[in-house]
């Protein structure tokens, strides 16, 4: 695997990757929350839900995540940017401890510096997996199928 | 025989059988997903050329991709029956960490990604880190 770096754009669609998918959750957590128990025999009120602002919320940042993980897998390795992804993780726990004010655990700060570390190691590696191009007829062998 | 159960309700095997279809399908839209992905090209590249409609045209006339989504909703109405039935503390990190294992397993055979001993250490670390954050 030769290196394959990343230009600044494509570090901008992973940190898309890594931040949209725990945004979208969240707000589809806290949207679904706020609603009454909605049950299988009224299937109508799960479609009203779709429009209340925090669960269109969650849906338009879930659609930006497949956006952006489909367009990076489009230049990267899925092994590159799975662990990636993880990084979202992190992001969502420290805005739990430091914009929230929510108790974290040492385990889950423990947590947040393995996939730190994890995602560390990924980076520093090369992003796609490069094969050798398909062989080419040699000069060689074009001279000799050419007419004298 | 009795196994040592982690959960009450509903039994080991069930909550393993949940848990894997989860985990397999997930991994089979995934990998499906990134195989359309890579036969398409860089998407950067095609909407330079032909434009944000290009590259919308170009993903969705793969059918590759179509069965990736196909996957993916599996694994989504899987999560949805297995959290009917099980905590989310349990099925969160369950299927987290097991499906990136499997990830890295299909990749290294079906896509052909060279998973060297640095993207081995960061899926181990990664796992572990998404358990204890679930917890």
């Amino acid at each position: 695997m030769s290196q394959h770096s990343l230009t600044p754009r494509q570090y901008l669609i992973l940190g898309f990757v890594a931040v949209c998918a725990p945004l979208g959750d969240t707000c589809l957590s806290r949207g679904m929350t706020h609603l009454p128990a909605i049950s299988l025999a009224h299937p109508a009120a799960l479609i009203a839900a779709v429009f209340t602002p925090w669960i269109a919320a969650g849906i338009a940042l879930l659609i930006g995540f497949f956006a952006s993980y489909l367009t990076a897998l489009s230049w990267a390795d899925l092994t590159f940017v799975l662990p990636v992804t993880a990084f979202g993780n992190m992001i969502v726990e420290v805005m739990a401890r430091f914009y929230l004010h929510e108790t974290v655990s040492w385990q889950r700060w423990l947590g947040v510096v393995l996939i730190t570390l994890g995602v560390g190691f990924v980076a520093q590696g090369p992003s796609l997996t490069v094969r050798p191009a398909p062989a080419r007829i040699s000069d060689s062998a074009i001279e000799a199928e050419q007419p004298r | 025989m009795t196994l040592p159960l982690p959960f009450s309700q509903p039994g080991f095997w069930s909550a393993t059988a949940m848990i894997a279809a989860i985990v397999l399908c997930s991994t089979t839209g995934e990998v499906l997903t990134a195989a359309a992905m890579k036969s398409i090209g860089d998407l950067d590249e095609i909407r330079a050329h032909s434009g944000l409609k290009g590259a919308i045209r170009a993903v969705l006339t793969c059918p590759l991709f179509f069965a990736g989504v196909v996957f993916l909703a599996l694994a989504f109405f899987s999560l949805l029956l297995a959290l009917n039935h099980l905590n989310l503390s349990l099925v969160a990190p369950a299927s987290a960490s097991l499906t990136l294992v499997t990830n890295a397993i299909a990749g290294k055979i079906f896509l052909k990604e060279n998973v060297d001993r640095r993207r081995w250490a960061a899926f181990l670390l990664v796992c572990v880190g998404v358990y204890l954050l679930a917890h």
